[in-house]
């Protein structure tokens, strides 16, 4: 594989809570313009981890650079370049979506045209509605639509499909791909395998606050198959889920 | 991305979202606007009529005469006509009307009329005030076109400004006002975005902390002017209420009501702080509010408190708003004569900023 410029640099992250260590030492780097994904079960240290990225949360130790600045000293420079939406996130109370963009712009010191940026989201017809008044689906694509504000180099999306339903769930992997390919670099956090097989170039498996392995779905997989593994049930050609989206259709809906 | 980035245009984006926020919220308006409005307009309207005797006038009396039409023009008294002998017997009893009259032409001559007034022991206030009209009106009467013999009473008036009720209630509910938006509203804002982790959002962004702090102050310093300046308009155009110097006094009153907020406001962040969920706001901060709500002279003046309760109501800070405005507004007072109202507000705000900085959280 040809080398890949390197945009954020992990090493040694370790983070302690009073006596509980939350994350043990983990060092990865994800590569410009890919999709990046953080597996694994609840508490395993993937938020944590996402969050001294992203400068709301202070390291113990180690060492942390996005796009070559350390969170060390250039917070408010990393601020700028990127976008994150965090797992369970608050709007400004009584303000319409358009108001929250504005608002937004006004945070992010940038000139954006609200309607634009809900447009890339699908939500036009949302425009004059509360926060509050979304369905779940629509509250994950406007969040990720104050993500991308600042025109962001990274964006980071903490379980951004939790809780969907799969016309959602499939939707929002649309436009992760989207976000991609206007030559964005994704970092996503998920427990469902089969996203991560679907969207990420590479995955890295987080358990007891540790990377247990990092690699391409494709080439784990492999590693597995090549162990010997098989599974129990022969695999059809398609599942429930493929079911279920051909039954009530992939279009967006009014009310996802 | 070059472009160095901008703190006030932050802050102006906050300040715009809060503003909006606010307007939109039922429970500021109220508190703002709506109480300080309803307890302005019902003192408005029972004060400044003074007192009145309800003087119920006989079936049987005669109604052309001097007396009943000098009676008619004392403002003091209201005539009572068309009342049965009963009715007015019953509303005497009880003290709804203080006297009945009953005025006769004299058959006999001289004097022209005769007058008997019957008062009522449920007023006897009222009756004695009655008593002494009366008698200065009859003395009038009778002594038309005749030359006193020992003395000649003579009177005058200085004319002084009108202190109606409303003079003394307006500031005290402008204050009001303050206090609560200043200390709910702060609490509650502040509160519910640490909790709704809007704030954790915010600091995803390069906003700064004082930027969040100013420009959610400079909206609710806004708005609660606005409610400031609404208020006492309606109170002057409506009530009479008195601004001696016009326009300049409305600035030294909104300038009080400046300062009066930042204090209030730091009595918010305290609040937002200690409380540990959004069922302990209003509890806690009732606490701060009522009191001073009832002993800071906001309906009654502190002279009128017993003497061991005076120094508590002089060690709270909206005594000495209440006080700088009622002052500056009535008296014509400039900043710099209610400076020691000032400098008492000042050190309540010193200290309740030391404390908010210890206690406020951010998340």
């Amino acid at each position: 594989m040809e080398k890949r410029k390197v945009i954020i640099s992990v090493k040694n992250l370790v983070k302690k809570y009073d006596d509980f260590v939350a994350v043990k030492g983990i060092s990865f780097d994800v590569y410009e313009n890919e999709i990046f994904g953080l597996l694994g079960p609840n508490g395993a240290g993937k938020t944590t981890t996402l969050e001294i990225i992203e400068t709301l949360r202070k390291k113990t130790s180690g060492e942390v650079f996005v796009d070559g600045h350390s969170i060390d000293q250039d917070t408010n420079k990393i601020k700028r370049i990127i976008g994150v939406q965090l797992q369970a996130a608050g709007y400004y109370p009584n303000l319409n979506l358009i108001e929250l963009l504005e608002l937004f712009s006004g945070l992010y010191d940038v000139t954006i045209d609200p309607m634009e940026m809900l447009a890339k989201v699908n939500l036009q017809d949302k425009a004059k509605a509360k926060y509050k008044a979304l369905s779940g689906g629509q509250k994950q694509r406007f969040s990720i639509a104050t993500t991308l504000i600042n025109s962001p180099k990274i964006v980071f999306l903490d379980e951004p499909t939790t809780g969907l339903d799969p016309q959602a769930r499939r939707n929002l992997w649309d436009m992760i791909n989207e976000i991609r390919s206007n030559g964005t670099t994704v970092v996503i956090t998920t427990h469902y395998m089969d996203e991560a097989e679907q969207l990420c170039d590479r995955v890295a498996f987080v358990e007891h606050g540790e990377i247990i392995v990092l690699d391409t779905p494709d080439a784990l997989i492999d590693n597995l198959v090549n162990s010997g593994f098989e599974r129990k049930k022969e695999v059809k050609k398609a599942n429930l889920e493929d079911v279920f989206i051909n039954l009530t259709g992939k279009e967006w809906r009014a009310d996802n | 991305m070059n472009k160095p980035y901008n703190n006030f245009n932050a802050t102006m984006a906050l300040a715009k979202a809060s503003f909006r926020s606010i307007m939109r919220s039922p429970s500021a308006v109220v508190f703002t606007l709506a109480f300080p409005l309803i307890f302005i307009l019902v003192f408005g309207f029972l004060g400044g009529g003074g007192v009145k005797i309800d003087l119920a006038v006989s079936p049987q009396s005669d109604l052309q005469n001097p007396v009943i039409k000098a009676l008619g023009q004392i403002s003091v008294i209201r005539l009572i006509n068309n009342k049965n002998t009963d009715e007015i017997n019953v509303a005497l009893e009880k003290g709804n009307y203080d006297a009945v009259i009953n005025v006769q032409r004299n058959a006999a001559g001289k004097p022209a009329y005769l007058v008997n007034v019957k008062y009522t022991s449920a007023s006897m206030d009222k009756g004695n005030i009655l008593k002494s009209v009366l008698n200065n009106l009859l003395y009038t009467l009778n002594t038309q076109n005749i030359k006193p013999t020992i003395a000649k009473l003579s009177e005058t008036m200085v004319t002084g400004r009108t202190y109606r009720t409303i003079d003394f209630i307006l500031p005290g509910q402008l204050g009001f006002s303050l206090l609560s938006t200043g200390v709910f509203g702060t609490a509650f804002v502040f509160f519910s975005l640490r909790q709704n982790l809007v704030i954790k959002r915010f600091f995803a962004t390069p906003v700064s902390r004082s930027s969040i702090v100013f420009g959610e102050g400079i909206a609710r310093i806004g708005f609660a002017l606005i409610g400031a300046l609404f208020i006492i308009l309606v109170g002057h155009l409506l009530f009479k209420f008195t601004l001696i110097h016009g326009a300049i006094t409305v600035i030294n009153m909104l300038l009080l009501a400046l300062m009066g907020l930042i204090v209030f406001m730091g009595f918010g962040f305290v609040v937002s702080g200690v409380a540990k969920s959004e069922s302990t706001i209003p509890p806690i901060s009732n606490i701060i509010t009522l009191p001073q709500f009832l002993l800071s002279g906001t309906f009654f003046s502190i002279d009128a408190f017993p003497t061991w309760l005076q120094p508590i109501s002089r060690a709270l800070p909206l005594t000495y708003l209440n006080d700088a405005m009622r002052k500056v507004a009535f008296e014509g007072a400039g900043l710099w004569d209610v400076r020691q109202q000032i400098l008492i507000m000042i050190i309540w705000g010193i200290g309740i900023y030391a404390v908010a900085v210890k206690v406020f959280k951010w998340e």
